[in-house]
C-alpha cells in the first residue's frame, strides 16, 4: 500500500512548467502516507484529492460535478471539451482499482446539475456502473444535484453516519466533532520568491474536514476566503495536493488570491 | 491609383503617406456632381490605434471643410454612441475611419452587403505593424470580404519601410482561390449550389456576388501570385545616429544603463523634446525614477507606458502634444502613431533589438522629410555596444528586419466564420474560395476548412456531444446560418484579437499614523495595474517598482492590490512584473555574430567591446560566424556549461527548457538554467566538461534537432507558456468567454481554469483545432520554437566544445544572468515542501 503511494506517477491536475526539472534538487518524499485522526479515526488523505477510511474500507470523494461540460453546452453555448466526465471516471477508477474499497462514497455535487445524468454518454455511464460492480456506493445529496441516484445506480442519502463520522456536502457552522464535508472546493495558495502555486486541498483543524472538489473541470476557492472564517474559528492545516505527494501547510504561508 | 489599381505605399515616416491614401478618394469625391446622389460609403480607413484614427480625422476635416468639398467624414471606434453607430449604417458617410474589430463587427452586420455595395476604396494605415499579428489575419478575412461585395474595389496600403514588400503586396489584393474538391459523393459545390433561396428569418439569401479577380500588374505565368502596386517614396535626410559613449567602462550584464543616466540627462536639457524609449516597463519605470533622482532643474519629464491608468496616459500624450513636455520616457506604446509634437530627439535606451523596430524610434523624432532625425542608441552593457553597432551599421546600410508573412491562424478563422454567418447564410463553397483569396489564408486546405466550420458548429470533437446545440446549422439548401440571436449576440461581445492578461488596479493606501503596519484600506488614487500573474507571487512586504515610485505590497482587497509608498533609499525587492520583451531579431544577431568573428572589424568597435573580444580569444575561443560555442567549467562546486547561440532570450529559455530534461535523462543532474538574448548557462551536479570529452558525440546529441519531437511535445504539454498560448486562442475562438476590464469577478470556484480544460483536452483530443492553433503560436509566439529549430540545423557538425578551467570572459556575461531571473530548475513541490517545513518549525518552536 505505501509501495502504490510511491508509485503513482501521474499527479492529478500538473501545474507547472518546472516539475519535471531539476530533479536532483528535489526534496526526499516521505514514505509515509500522511494520515490524522478525526473524531477516533484514521484517515488517509490520498494525492487524487480523496479520502481512504482503511479501517471501514471506504473511499470518499466531493464534488465530482460529471457533465459540467456539457451543462455549459446546454446553457450557454459555451463548447468546452466533453471529456471531462470521462476524465473525472478515469482518475476515481485509478483510485478504486489501487486501493479496491467496499464503499464509495461521492459527497454530493456529484453531477453539475440535475439533469447531469441524462446527458451523460452511454460509454461513461458504463464505467460508472462498472466501478460500481461488487461494492457500496451512496450519492449524497448536493446542492448542485439533489436526488440523482435514478438510473445511475447507487443508493441515495443527505447525510452518512460512518463510526464518528457524519458526512454531508455542505458544511454546517455548528457541527458536532467529526463532520466531513466538500461543497467549498478549497484551495490553498502558496506564494514565495517571485513564483506562486496553487493547488486543491483538504482544510481540518482536527474538529472537521473540508475535502477538495475531484471533478476535472471544478474550479477552487482560496481557503482564505472569509467563508471558511466561521467554520474553522480556531485556524486550521490545508493539506495541499502536489506532484509528488501531499504537503500540510500552516495557514499563516497561505496567501489570499 | 487614381485608376482604381490598389497599391502599396512605401514611405519613411514624415512624408505624408496618411494623406497621400486619401488623395485619390478627395478627389474622386470632390469632381462628384454637387447634384450627385449620394450613394454610399466611399472610402474605409483603417487604423491599428483608435488614436490614430481619430486623430486624421480631425486633419483631414480642416482641409475638406476649407475647400468647401462638402464631404463627409466620421470616425466609428468603440466610443462612438449607439445612435450614431445606427445612423452611420442607415445612411453611411462619405469617409468612415475605423479599426480592425469595428470593420470585422461591421462586415458581420446583417445590412454589410447594402453597406459596402458601392464602397470604391480601402486604405491599412501601418500595415508593416498590422501584418505580423492576429489582428492582420482578421483584416485580411474582412478584406477579403469588403472584395467580394464591392468587386473592382480599390486597396491602398500604407506602410513604413519593410523587408519583403510583395509579402504586402499580395495582403491587399485578392490570391487565386483554392480549388475545393470536386467531384464524389457528398460534393459540398454540388449540394450547396441545388437549393437557391431559401428564406431564413425573413431575410432572403442571395449568393453573394464573386468578385472577379482584378489582372494583377505583371502577371504574366499563371504561378505568380497577384499583387498591389508598389509606389515608394524614398527617404529625406539620413538619421544622424550614433552609439552614446560615456567613456565609462559597462558592466558585462543588466539592462537599467545606470552610468549613462547624467549624459542622456544633459540630452535632455539640450533639447526641446526628447524620447526615451526602453524595453520593457520595469526599465521604464527605473529610468524615470533615475532621472528624476537628477532632475535638478526640474524638467517637465513624463512616464508612458501599457500599465498605467488610462487616464494618466490620456494626460502626458495631451502635455507632449501642446508641447509642455521636456521628456517621455516610454516603451513600444509611443512606437506607432500620432504625430506627437515637436519632438527633436530620440534616445534608446538598451538593445535595439531589431534594425526595422529601431529605424521606426527614430522616425518619432522630426517629422519632416527634408531634417534628419536625431538619435542616440544606449548600450548598457558590453554585448549591447555589440548590438548597438550592428543596429548601426544596417541603418547606415539601409537593412531591413521585419517578420516574415504569417500564415493565417485558426482561432482568427474560427472567429471569422461565425461573424460571416452571423451577416448572411453562407455558401462553405464560395466562403472557402473568400477565405483563400486572403493571402494569409492562401494556402488553407478545405479539411482544415472544414475543421474550422465543425469547430464553430458543435465544438470539433471527436465525441459528437455537442450536436443539438450547435452554433451555426446546415440547412437544406446548403447554406449555414447561425441558431439565434443569442450566438449573435456572443460573436459581438467576442470580436477581436487582443487578448488582454487579466490585471488588478494597484491602489495607493494610507497608512495610519503611530500604528505602523496598519493600512486604511481604500481612498488612495489607483496608480495603474498589474497584471493578476504578477500579483498572485507578490506577499505583503514585497516591494516593487511601479508609476515611478517603489512601493510596498499591503495585500489585496477585492479586487485591488493595496500599497504604500516604501520608505527612502528601499530597493525594490522582487525584479520585474510581465512587460513586453524582444528577442533580438535574426538578423541583427547574424551582424553580431559576424562582428565577432572578424578581428579586422573590431576597430569600429568601442575599445572596451574589443579588448573584451580580445581577452576571450586569448583565455578561450571565439566562435566563427555559423559556429556554436559551447563552454565546461567548475565554479564554487559545481558544473557550469554555457552556450552563445545568439537567437534570442525566448528560444534560449526554450533551448534551456529541453536541455535540462536531456541532462537529466543522461543523469548529469542538472539544477538549473539561466538564459538571456545571447546564451544560456546550466548548472549541475555532475562534470559534464569530463563527459563531453570522454564520449565523442555526447554534445552533437545533447543539441540534436530531434530534442524539437517528443522532447518539445511533453515539456510543451506543462508549460505554463503553453497554457497561456492556448487560453489566447480560445478567447479568440470564442471557446472561453472575454473577461471585460470592470466586470465583477466572480470568485473562482465559477470561473473555471483555462489550465483544467487544457488539460482534458490535450490528453483525450490531442489534435483538436485549438490546441493546434495554439502550437501554432508557440512555433513564434513566446517559445520561438521556430527560430530554435533553425539554429539546431545550423549548428550541426559545428559545434565547438572548450573544457575550461573558469569562467571566460564572455561566459561572464550569461553568469550575470542567474539570480536576476526566477530559477526554473524549481518545481511546485520544492515550494511547498519549504512552506510546509516552516509549519514544523513553528509546531517544534
Amino acid at each position: 500500500m505505501k509501495k502504490r503511494w510511491l508509485e503513482r506517477v501521474r499527479p492529478p491536475f500538473p501545474k507547472t512548467e518546472d516539475a519535471v526539472l531539476a530533479l536532483g534538487q528535489r526534496l526526499e518524499k516521505t514514505t509515509k502516507a500522511p494520515g490524522l485522526t478525526l473524531a477516533g479515526e484514521t484517515l488517509a488523505l490520498d494525492l487524487c484529492g480523496g479520502l481512504w477510511l482503511a479501517a471501514h474500507r471506504t473511499l470518499i470523494v466531493s464534488d465530482l460535478h460529471l457533465e459540467k461540460g456539457s451543462a455549459f453546452a446546454a446553457r450557454s453555448g459555451q463548447f468546452l471539451p466533453p471529456y471531462d466526465t470521462r476524465e473525472t471516471l478515469a482518475c476515481l477508477h485509478e483510485a478504486v482499482v489501487r486501493l479496491d474499497p467496499a464503499c464509495v462514497v461521492a459527497l454530493g455535487d456529484s453531477f453539475h446539475d440535475a439533469r447531469g445524468p441524462e446527458r451523460m454518454e452511454p460509454g461513461d455511464r458504463a464505467m460508472v456502473a462498472a466501478l460500481q460492480d461488487g461494492r457500496d456506493w451512496v450519492w449524497i445529496a448536493g446542492n448542485h444535484d439533489h436526488a440523482v441516484s435514478e438510473g445511475v445506480g447507487g443508493r441515495y442519502a443527505e447525510t452518512l453516519l460512518l463510526g464518528g463520522l457524519t458526512l454531508r456536502h455542505e458544511p454546517t457552522p455548528d457541527a458536532p466533532e467529526g463532520e466531513i464535508a466538500g461543497h467549498l472546493h478549497p484551495c490553498g495558495k502558496v506564494a514565495m520568491r517571485g513564483r506562486a502555486v496553487r493547488r486543491r486541498c483538504f482544510v481540518t483543524d482536527g474538529r472537521r474536514m473540508i475535502m477538495p472538489a475531484f471533478g476535472a473541470y471544478a474550479g477552487g476557492l482560496n481557503v482564505r476566503n472569509p467563508v471558511f472564517e466561521p467554520l474553522f474559528p480556531a485556524g486550521f492545516t490545508a493539506h495541499l495536493l502536489g506532484d509528488g505527494r501531499v504537503f500540510a501547510i500552516g495557514k499563516a504561508m497561505l496567501s489570499k488570491d | 491609383m487614381r485608376g482604381g489599381r490598389s497599391a502599396l505605399l512605401v514611405a519613411p515616416t514624415g512624408a505624408g503617406k496618411t494623406l497621400a491614401g486619401f488623395l485619390p478618394s478627395l478627389t474622386a469625391l470632390a469632381e462628384r456632381p454637387p447634384s450627385a446622389e449620394r450613394s454610399g460609403l466611399h472610402t474605409l480607413y483603417i487604423s491599428p490605434l483608435k488614436a490614430l484614427a481619430v486623430d486624421i480625422a480631425r486633419n483631414l476635416d480642416a482641409p475638406v471643410a476649407e475647400m468647401g468639398l462638402g464631404i463627409q467624414v466620421e470616425t466609428r471606434t468603440g466610443d462612438t454612441p449607439s445612435h450614431k453607430r445606427t445612423r452611420q449604417i442607415a445612411r453611411p458617410p462619405d469617409i468612415l475611419l475605423t479599426t480592425p474589430e469595428q470593420l470585422a463587427l461591421l462586415i458581420a452586420h446583417r445590412e454589410a452587403a447594402d453597406l459596402f455595395a458601392n464602397l470604391s476604396c480601402v486604405v491599412l494605415d501601418e500595415l508593416h505593424a498590422l501584418v505580423t499579428s492576429k489582428r492582420g489575419d482578421l483584416l485580411a478575412l474582412a478584406l477579403a470580404r469588403l472584395h467580394r461585395l464591392s468587386p473592382g474595389l480599390t486597396a491602398i496600403g500604407l506602410s513604413a519601410t519593410v523587408r519583403e514588400p510583395d509579402e504586402l503586396r499580395r495582403y491587399l489584393v485578392p490570391q487565386a482561390p483554392n480549388p475545393p474538391p470536386s467531384g464524389g459523393e457528398g460534393d459540398p459545390r454540388m449540394e450547396s449550389r441545388e437549393g437557391s433561396t431559401a428564406p431564413s428569418e425573413g431575410i432572403s439569401v442571395a449568393p453573394l456576388p464573386v468578385a472577379p479577380r482584378p489582372p494583377s500588374p505583371g502577371r504574366e505565368g499563371e504561378s505568380r501570385p497577384a499583387m498591389a502596386e508598389l509606389v515608394v517614396v524614398k527617404g529625406g535626410a539620413a538619421p544622424d545616429l550614433r552609439m552614446l559613449d560615456t567613456g565609462l567602462t559597462l558592466p558585462l550584464a543588466g539592462h537599467t544603463a545606470w552610468q549613462a543616466m547624467p549624459a542622456i540627462y544633459d540630452l535632455i536639457g539640450q533639447h526641446r523634446t526628447v524620447l526615451v524609449f526602453v524595453n520593457t516597463r520595469l526599465q521604464a519605470e527605473y529610468t524615470f525614477q533615475e532621472l528624476w533622482r537628477i532632475n535638478e532643474e526640474n524638467y517637465p519629464i513624463a512616464l508612458h507606458h501599457g500599465s498605467l491608468d488610462a487616464t494618466q496616459r490620456r494626460r502626458v500624450e495631451a502635455a507632449m502634444a501642446a508641447g509642455q513636455l521636456r521628456a517621455i520616457v516610454c516603451t513600444a506604446t509611443l512606437d506607432l502613431g500620432i504625430d506627437w509634437g515637436d519632438v527633436d530627439l530620440v534616445v534608446n535606451i538598451g538593445a535595439p533589438k531589431g534594425a526595422s523596430r529601431i529605424m521606426q524610434r527614430i522616425g518619432r523624432a522630426n517629422h519632416r522629410m527634408d531634417e534628419p532625425s536625431k538619435a542616440y542608441l544606449v548600450p548598457a552593457n558590453r554585448f549591447e555596444m555589440l548590438e548597438c553597432q550592428a543596429a548601426l551599421d544596417a541603418v547606415e546600410a539601409a537593412a531591413q528586419d521585419t517578420p516574415d508573412a504569417r500564415l493565417g491562424a485558426p482561432d482568427v478563422l474560427a472567429q471569422h466564420v461565425l461573424g460571416m454567418a452571423c451577416a448572411d447564410a453562407f455558401d462553405p463553397v464560395m466562403l472557402y474560395e473568400e477565405i483563400t483569396s486572403a493571402a494569409p489564408y492562401a494556402t488553407l486546405s478545405w479539411e482544415d476548412f472544414e475543421a474550422v466550420v465543425d469547430y464553430v458548429a458543435t465544438g470539433g470533437y471527436a465525441l459528437r456531444a455537442y450536436e443539438r446545440f450547435a452554433k451555426i446549422l446546415r440547412g437544406p439548401d446548403g447554406l449555414w446560418r447561425v441558431r439565434d440571436a443569442r450566438i449573435a449576440q456572443q460573436y459581438r461581445m467576442n470580436v477581436g484579437t487582443i487578448v488582454e492578461s487579466a490585471k488588478v488596479k494597484v491602489r495607493l493606501a494610507r497608512g495610519v499614523r503611530g500604528k505602523p503596519g496598519a493600512i486604511l484600506p481604500k481612498g488612495g488614487r489607483v496608480l495603474g495595474e498589474i497584471e493578476e500573474d504578477f500579483a498572485d507571487t507578490l506577499t505583503p512586504g514585497d516591494t516593487f517598482l511601479f508609476a515611478g515610485e517603489v512601493l510596498r505590497f499591503e495585500g489585496l482587497a477585492e479586487d485591488e492590490a493595496l500599497a504604500t509608498r516604501a520608505g527612502p533609499g528601499t530597493d525594490p525587492a522582487i525584479p520585474s512584473y510581465a512587460g513586453a520583451k524582444f528577442p533580438i531579431s535574426t538578423f541583427l544577431a547574424d551582424r553580431v555574430r559576424a562582428l565577432i568573428a572578424d578581428p579586422f572589424e573590431w576597430d569600429r568597435l568601442p575599445k572596451q567591446v574589443a579588448d573584451y573580444l580580445v581577452q576571450q580569444r586569448s583565455r578561450s575561443i571565439l566562435p566563427g560566424a555559423r559556429d556554436l560555442l559551447v563552454e565546461t567549467f567548475p565554479r564554487a562546486g559545481r558544473f557550469y556549461l554555457t552556450a552563445f547561440p545568439f537567437e534570442g532570450r525566448l528560444a534560449h529559455q526554450t533551448l534551456g527548457m529541453l536541455l535540462t530534461r536531456r541532462l537529466e535523462r543522461a543523469r548529469m543532474r542538472p539544477l538549473g538554467f539561466a538564459a538571456n538574448d545571447y546564451g544560456i548557462a546550466i548548472w549541475l551536479n555532475r562534470d559534464v566538461g569530463e563527459r563531453i570529452g570522454r564520449e565523442t558525440d555526447f554534445l552533437e546529441g545533447l543539441f540534436a534537432e530531434d530534442m524539437l519531437g517528443d522532447d518539445l511535445e511533453a515539456w510543451l504539454d506543462e508549460s505554463a507558456m503553453m497554457k497561456r498560448t492556448f487560453r489566447q486562442c480560445a478567447v479568440i475562438a470564442g471557446l472561453i468567454e472575454r473577461r471585460y476590464p470592470g466586470q465583477a469577478k466572480t470568485g473562482r470556484q465559477v470561473t473555471m481554469s483555462t489550465d483544467l480544460v487544457y488539460d482534458v483536452l490535450r490528453k483525450h483530443q490531442p489534435d483538436h483545432l485549438l490546441l493546434r492553433a495554439a502550437r501554432q503560436d508557440a512555433a513564434t509566439g513566446l517559445l520561438d520554437v521556430k527560430r530554435l529549430g533553425m539554429m539546431l540545423r545550423r549548428i550541426q557538425g559545428r559545434i565547438i566544445h572548450k573544457a575550461l578551467d573558469r569562467v571566460s570572459p564572455l561566459s561572464v556575461s550569461v553568469m550575470l544572468e542567474i539570480g536576476r531571473e526566477r530559477v526554473y530548475g524549481e518545481g511546485a513541490d520544492e515550494i511547498l515542501a519549504e512552506a510546509e517545513a516552516q509549519l514544523l518549525e513553528e509546531a517544534l518552536a
